[in-house]
């Protein structure tokens, strides 16, 4: 087929990436600015990095969010891939149209009606606000997203090869752990870094459902940005920018050697 | 050899039972209690409503419905010009996401394949960085000294400094830039599966470009269009960081009132009240959503 790119379409794509890339570069750059002012460049430094570490409150905020990331993430990528495997797999069981609203509603919802309802939730059971919470409340919003990720390669999935396993004498459970499980698993690492990231950057989720015993970085950066701009938190997301992108970098490289291995051994 | 079917019975059982009880514990039960809580009066106490739910009283608990906050929502005049004004902005927002994110897709879908999973990369990228520090980078840019009118000022093109910070134009960069992923990878991915030569048929016929688009391109994207759109308008709508760091206080969202309520004003059942509003004002798109996914995942090979 013959697809030419039209100066048109090479000006859109230039646009449209630029568009989507400077603002994180600034950001980038004028995080080592030597001067106060965050938007007048005053040479190049790097003490907003020192002073940052420095933050005990940031940095206890920063360790808090890692740890309910990890936990919500954890949680949420088993209870997804349940929920996925429910939905592919199970056919029509009583309650299917209520499970798959209840899997699509949190997507969309706005975050301030599920944070919301998740505080009214835990005032009603009488739980103390603070780092469980959420946790959970992470967790019941992430695990939709892992639902959907699994649940998308479950479709494209071929079932032939878990009949083969069971014809030849596997147990279903074993099937499952030989056979489904290594080929879902590229699906189901990438519902879990959706969860956990969607955890780290969650503002108003946590705000709501945040006791006097968890502050997370988000509600930290946001109280600071609400007094004006702070070289420090442009000196937190550079650093925060940098670990993403990185980690990017590191799936994307090691997907590629792992799709090459696979095409190597199918010759 | 019974005893073990029922076993593997009972297992089986557990896999959609038990992320479909966490999602009634912890999902549908917090919206029943909104719904409850919104019907209560509020009290200066601690958590700040009187309840109106004695679990062994059915009808003292429908005696004591009060619909006190939702004839307060409608009385003040506030709550119905914040949900127009929330429903324009998340409008204006999505047109103008498709405008943006149209040509974008559609360039992707265009370029040499070797190239595409790149280019889809690079448009999920940003979404991994934080959102709220997305959202930050645009207030020094924004700001009427900061980096846009630096540079405008610099080549010349302004004289005056640029006040867009604080103002509905601020929202509408936030939203469109924060949001542009979400519009531009289900436009891509029905764009790319768009028959070439089918523009090249109409061409043939000695159809115009501009028509060729408007009567093949456009009704083949229209899954991505729909889908994209719902996807930017329904958060739109009760967006609530967007307005807060960039509209300034004149921006009037309903997602923003609800925090104000919740926070400043500490009355937790006009909030609620306010978060059923939110809700029945997305009842129709939401499920208009779940379809349309529901129907694109099945659809899959």
């Amino acid at each position: 087929m013959n697809r030419r790119l039209s100066l048109f379409n090479v000006t859109s794509l230039v646009l449209g990436f630029a568009f989507l890339y400077l603002p994180i570069l600034l950001l980038v750059i004028y995080s080592f600015n030597a001067s106060r002012l965050v938007t007048v460049w005053g040479g190049f430094s790097t003490q907003w990095y020192g002073a940052l570490f420095r933050n005990q409150a940031l940095m206890e905020a920063a360790w808090v969010t890692l740890r309910i990331a990890l936990l919500s993430a954890t949680i949420a990528t088993v209870l997804g891939t349940l929920a996925a495997l429910a939905l592919t797999r199970y056919g029509r069981f009583p309650g299917r149209t209520l499970f798959t609203g209840m899997v699509y509603a949190p997507m969309v919802m706005p975050e301030v009606i599920t944070g919301l309802s998740l505080l009214l939730f835990f005032v009603a059971i009488d739980l103390d606000r603070g780092f469980w919470t959420i946790t959970l409340a992470h967790t019941t919003l992430t695990m939709c997203f892992v639902t959907v990720v699994v649940q998308s390669r479950l479709m494209t999935f071929d079932r032939s090869l878990e009949e083969a396993a069971m014809d030849l004498g596997a147990p279903p459970l074993r099937t499952f752990f030989t056979v489904t499980l290594p080929l879902i698993a590229p699906s189901i690492v990438a519902g879990f870094l959706l969860a956990f990231t969607l955890s780290m950057d969650d503002l108003v989720i946590a705000s709501f459902n945040a006791g006097p015993g968890a502050t997370t970085l988000p509600i930290k950066i946001y109280s600071q940005v609400r007094l004006g701009l702070s070289p420090e938190v442009n000196a937190a997301s550079a650093i925060l920018i940098g670990i993403v992108t990185l980690g990017v970098i590191a799936a994307t490289l090691i997907s590629k050697r792992s799709a090459l291995r696979s095409s190597k051994e199918a010759h | 050899m019974v005893e073990r079917s029922l076993t593997r019975c009972l297992a089986a059982g557990l896999v959609p039972l038990v992320p479909f009880l966490w999602l009634c514990v912890l999902f549908l039960v917090p919206f029943l209690i909104v719904l409850k809580i919104s019907l209560s009066d509020p009290a200066v106490a601690q958590p700040p409503y009187t309840p109106v739910f004695d679990w062994s009283d059915i009808a003292g608990f429908f005696s004591q419905l009060d619909f006190e906050n939702f004839g307060l929502l409608v009385e003040d005049d506030l709550y119905f010009r914040a949900v127009l004004s929330s429903v324009r902005i998340a409008a204006v927002s999505t047109l103008l996401l498709l405008l943006v994110g149209f040509p974008i897709a559609y360039g992707m879908a265009r370029a040499p394949e070797r190239h595409r999973s790149l280019l889809v990369a690079l448009v999920i990228l940003p979404f991994w960085t934080s959102f709220l520090i997305r959202i930050y980078a645009w207030i020094a840019i924004l700001k009427p000294e900061g980096l846009l009118t630096q540079a405008l000022m610099g080549i010349g093109l302004i004289s005056e400094p640029l006040d867009i910070l604080n103002t509905e134009t601020a929202v509408y960069v936030g939203i469109v830039y924060a949001y542009l992923p979400f519009m531009v990878l289900p436009l891509y991915a029905t764009l790319e599966k768009m028959d070439d030569t089918l523009l090249e048929a109409a061409l043939d016929l000695g159809s115009t470009p501009w028509r060729s688009f408007w009567t093949i391109t456009v009704p083949l994207a229209m899954p991505g269009i729909v889908a994209g759109s719902l996807l930017c308008f329904i958060p739109a709508v009760g967006e609530f960081v967007i307005p807060d760091l960039l509209g300034g206080s004149e921006t009037l969202m309903i997602g923003r009132q609800l925090w104000s309520e919740f926070f400043s004003n500490r009355d937790w059942p006009l909030a609620s009240a306010v978060a059923i509003l939110l809700l029945l004002l997305l009842v129709v798109p939401i499920v208009i959503y779940r379809d349309v996914e529901a129907r694109r995942v099945e659809a899959r090979p």
